[in-house]
């Protein structure tokens, strides 16, 4: 399990595990802790509706791929460390990440 | 007034499918579909992504199924109202609806079929002060009639491919086109970005890079834009007209106003036959949900079939329907 924390829209933040084993993304763990993420395209970076910027655990997680950019520079709102939830793998490199949630609302 | 057996709000996979399951059942369709092409999210955001579980399709690209839908559908021949949004649904005495579009069209149908998908796609507004305020009067999301543009002062802002294309379009229709976008350079076609760059440098269009929209400014319509270039300065450009294009994203809208459960942003169904909580309204595809919801297209596929079913004795009240397989019966087009 690796632990993480995530602050949603209105800045709360909590805790959360996530098995490394089970070959998951970001995206869906957040959706599986019911966050108000859409994935509209499920998971194929087209769509940018699981945007997430990372506080903390840049380092760990490294940059925006380019597929991710072409759709994150696209946005109204874009941040440095800014980076698509579907495209982070559940792994080590998240462990102590503070992720916080950008994609706009849901409704 | 468009008069139809059925109408189907959306046009995706599902609702082309559910033509062709109430065509089968002697029942006319009329699709409306906030996006300007049918296909709904298939050809929106993946028309070139292959999907692998169609059965009968070991693989098959998005626009590809599209199309083939269509042509399945085509002998119950549906008709179309695309790039408007299903605002209201009215109920008339003797059960049927009204339906009302954003651009004031009405359909009369006996039945309503949501397959709407996540929503209607709508533009991605930038988070700026006044926005609203502006909309209509100046501030504008996607370009309908280029003509409204001719001869005017306009500022587009964004990087992708529909701000490029925009900006060489009406670098020819308007008096001043400045294309405002936060990077140096642009990830859209190579083509369109290099276009831009000429179009530039011959003073054909402004081009401000690094830089990010910022205010909006205007007595009762817009007259200015102020941005915040590279130095964190203020650039300041009058304008007629704002079109900030940050692309699409999906929305449950007006869907949400029309009376039915909704539970997580879908709309709950009972699976005997994907009706809602209205009578003479069904749910279909992803945008409905059960216990045991799978949005998958082949799931929509089955929830068309059956709801078609149930649908058929508001369309032919006095008959019996029986069930009748298309390889006894072929399928008798229209």
């Amino acid at each position: 399990m690796v632990n993480f924390t995530v602050e949603d829209q209105e800045g709360n933040r909590q805790e959360h595990e996530a098995p490394e084993d089970m070959g998951l993304n970001l995206m869906e763990i957040l959706k599986a802790y019911e966050y108000p993420v859409l994935a509209t395209c499920g998971g194929m970076a087209l769509c940018a509706t699981c945007h997430v910027e990372i506080l903390e655990g840049k380092d760990g997680l490294g940059d925006a791929t380019d597929i991710e950019l072409d759709q994150l520079e696209n946005l109204p709102e874009f941040f440095p460390t800014s980076r698509l939830a579907c495209q982070i793998r559940i792994g080590d490199i998240l462990e102590g990440a503070v992720v916080k949630l950008r994609g706009e609302d849901v409704v | 007034m468009i008069h139809t057996d059925l109408c189907i709000i959306g046009a995706g996979p599902v609702a082309l499918f559910a033509v062709f399951e109430a065509g089968l059942l002697k029942m006319r369709c009329h699709l409306i579909d906030a996006l300007p092409q049918i296909g709904g999210q298939l050809s929106e955001i993946y028309p070139q992504k292959p999907i692998y579980d169609i059965p009968g399709y070991p693989e098959v690209k998005a626009q590809d199924l599209v199309e083939n839908l269509m042509e399945q559908a085509k002998p119950f021949k549906p008709t179309f109202t695309l790039g408007e949004r299903v605002d209201h649904l009215d109920k008339q005495e003797d059960g049927s609806f009204i339906v009302t579009t954003s651009d004031k069209t009405h359909v009369h149908a006996q039945v309503i079929i949501i397959a709407g998908g996540l929503g209607c796609f709508e533009p991605r507004k930038p988070v700026l002060e006044n926005l609203e305020k502006f909309e209509g009067k100046g501030i504008t999301y996607m370009v309908k009639d280029p003509e409204t543009f001719r001869g005017k002062r306009v500022v587009i802002a964004g990087g992708g491919d529909s701000a490029l294309d925009w900006a060489i379009y009406l670098s020819k229709v308007s008096s001043r086109v400045t294309l405002v976008h936060r990077n140096e350079t642009f990830r859209g076609t190579p083509d369109s970005a290099a276009k831009v760059f000429d179009l530039a440098n011959q003073g054909k269009i402004d081009l401000i890079l690094s830089a990010n929209l910022k205010q909006v400014n205007g007595n009762g319509k817009l007259d200015t834009v102020i941005l915040e270039g590279k130095l964190k300065e203020e650039i300041k450009l009058e304008a007629d007209y704002l079109i900030p294009l940050f692309g699409l994203s999906p929305k449950l809208g007006p869907i949400a106003d029309w009376g039915l459960s909704i539970d997580k942003n879908a709309i709950e169904v009972d699976t005997r036959d994907y009706s809602t909580g209205v009578e003479r309204i069904y749910a279909i595809g992803d945008i409905n949900t059960y216990p045991g919801k799978l949005k998958l297209i082949l799931c929509g596929f089955h929830e068309a079939a059956i709801m078609m079913h149930s649908a058929f004795k508001y369309v032919y009240p006095d008959q019996k329907l029986s069930f009748k397989y298309t390889t006894v019966n072929g399928v008798n087009a229209f």
